[in-house]
């Protein structure tokens, strides 16, 4: 007689529309926008980070110290509750602006992230070799466009695969969005196995889909990184 | 007036090493002028100044009657009048060969894609890769990379030309190619200013031979003077050693 006797997989039939298109779709939206927000402000703080302008580089280099240094539960935990008294102050308002989990989460990740996408954007930058950068100013081109048409394509494509691996660990990390009790892929088997005791079952698929999401998502960036490497 | 003055420029790197002392020289519009001298010389450094592309900290460098050094100089705008040509290429890698002609023009002149595109195809044309149009850098030998980097600048309709080393990053076939295109343009009257040790183009088209050594212009001669009687001791042993075989 197995373990798994009195195992009750059906329930995982059952519930797969619930896990799928309220769960998944939220885990899918959060490591989406993130990923997006987060590549998009890393490069502006890589950029400020890599200015020769006084201030601006220090200021980037605390910002992500300090994101890295802190355990994302915890900052999740933090900015949901600080998120308010941050717009009231912004607003300039009379009393705390309410801030939704869902749209505190979405924030949070953005931010967090785009203190480990500018470490990765940096060294993209930084691994464009200096003579193009002088022939983008040689043919008249000011910084900024020196950076948007010239430095940041190639940083961007050369560090394509980092990006997706750290797309990767974000997706699993989006799942501590549990303690805002957000109905994320890991809340919604959650919440299925504890309404029917099946905890167990659900736990065992919910780490079968991670697994196999994950995995297939690492095959695909080796070979991109491959095709890459040719193309260059 | 001369297309480039340079006058008293001095620079240094840190605040110990003096990579350019005092260096005074000239260029007249459709004038040809190779710098030549030992490797770290300055002579690649002297010709990154003329389009600010190295800062210096003393002296005046004036193009075509625009002050480069002025603070109040649109260094983006005077660029773009000046073209430049690198020792290696340096062509957009993720552009076609077509979007590296474009890009400029475009984004800098403010031409339209027909426009730029025309420009683009007639230069190609005259460096003769125009079958190469739609590759990617990547694709092509560095012969002709260097050619297409002589169009890049060119496609900009610039006053004057900067290069700096162009030949000595290629395989020795490929230097005549790049070579030829430069004679071409020295005699359709371009104002040119040449880093390179190919004593045989200076001879050919050169007007003017300016000799460095360690940050200084040692001598600044017409070019058969220059080769037929060099009159610094740095010159003499410099051109024994390159010419000698």
């Amino acid at each position: 007689m197995s373990v798994f006797s009195d195992f009750d997989f059906n329930i995982i039939a059952r519930s797969l529309p619930y896990l799928f298109r309220e769960g998944m779709t939220f885990t899918l939206t959060l490591t989406a926008i993130a990923t997006i927000g987060g590549v998009l402000l890393g490069t502006l703080i890589a950029m400020a980070r890599l200015s020769s302008l006084p201030v601006l580089p220090a200021l980037a280099a605390s910002y992500v110290n300090v994101m890295r240094a802190l355990p994302l539960v915890l900052v999740i935990f933090l900015f949901y509750f600080l998120m308010p008294y941050i717009g009231q102050w912004i607003l300039q308002a009379d009393r705390p602006i309410q801030v939704g989990a869902l749209s505190s989460t979405i924030i949070t990740f953005t931010l967090f992230e785009a203190a480990y996408f500018s470490e990765i954007m940096r060294a993209g930058i930084q691994s464009i070799p200096r003579g193009q950068v002088a022939a983008g100013y040689a043919i008249g081109l000011t910084y900024s466009q020196m950076m948007r048409y010239v430095v940041l394509p190639q940083a961007f494509r050369n560090m394509l695969p980092v990006i997706f691996t750290q797309m990767i660990v974000l997706f699993q990390d989006t799942s501590l969005v549990y303690v805002l009790s957000i109905t994320d892929f890991l809340g919604a088997a959650s919440k299925v196995g504890q309404r029917d005791g099946r905890l167990t079952e659900m736990y065992l698929f919910a780490a079968a889909v991670y697994f196999i999401i994950s995995l297939t998502a690492s095959m695909l960036v080796k070979r991109l990184q491959a095709r890459i490497a040719i193309a260059r | 007036m001369p297309m480039i003055s340079i006058r008293n420029v001095n620079k240094w790197y840190g605040t110990h090493f003096q990579a350019l002392k005092d260096c005074t020289t000239s260029v007249e519009p459709g004038e040809v002028v190779v710098v030549c001298g030992p490797s770290g010389s300055g002579k690649s450094t002297l010709i990154k100044t003329i389009n600010a592309l190295e800062p210096i900290q003393g002296g005046e460098i004036v193009v075509d009657r625009v002050e480069v050094t002025s603070p109040k100089t649109n260094l983006p705008k005077l660029r773009a009048r000046v073209g430049m040509v690198f020792q290696h290429f340096e062509l957009f890698p993720h552009l076609r060969i077509t979007d590296n002609l474009c890009l400029g023009q475009q984004k800098v002149l403010g031409r339209s894609r027909e426009e730029a595109m025309e420009k683009a195809m007639r230069l190609l044309d005259r460096v003769g890769l125009k079958d190469h149009a739609e590759k990617y850098p990547g694709q092509l030998s560095g012969g002709q990379q260097q050619r297409v980097a002589i169009a890049r600048a060119l496609v900009m309709d610039p006053v004057c030309m900067l290069f700096d080393e162009p030949t000595s990053a290629l395989d020795p076939e490929m230097i005549n190619e790049v070579l030829d295109v430069m004679v071409e343009l020295a005699k359709e009257g371009m104002t040119m200013m040449v880093v390179t040790h190919e004593m045989g183009f200076a001879r050919k088209v050169a007007h003017r031979v300016i000799f460095m050594d360690a940050g200084e212009i040692v001598e600044d001669a017409p070019t058969e003077d220059f080769f037929a009687h060099p009159r610094s001791e740095r010159a003499r042993l410099f051109l024994s050693k390159i010419l000698q075989h």
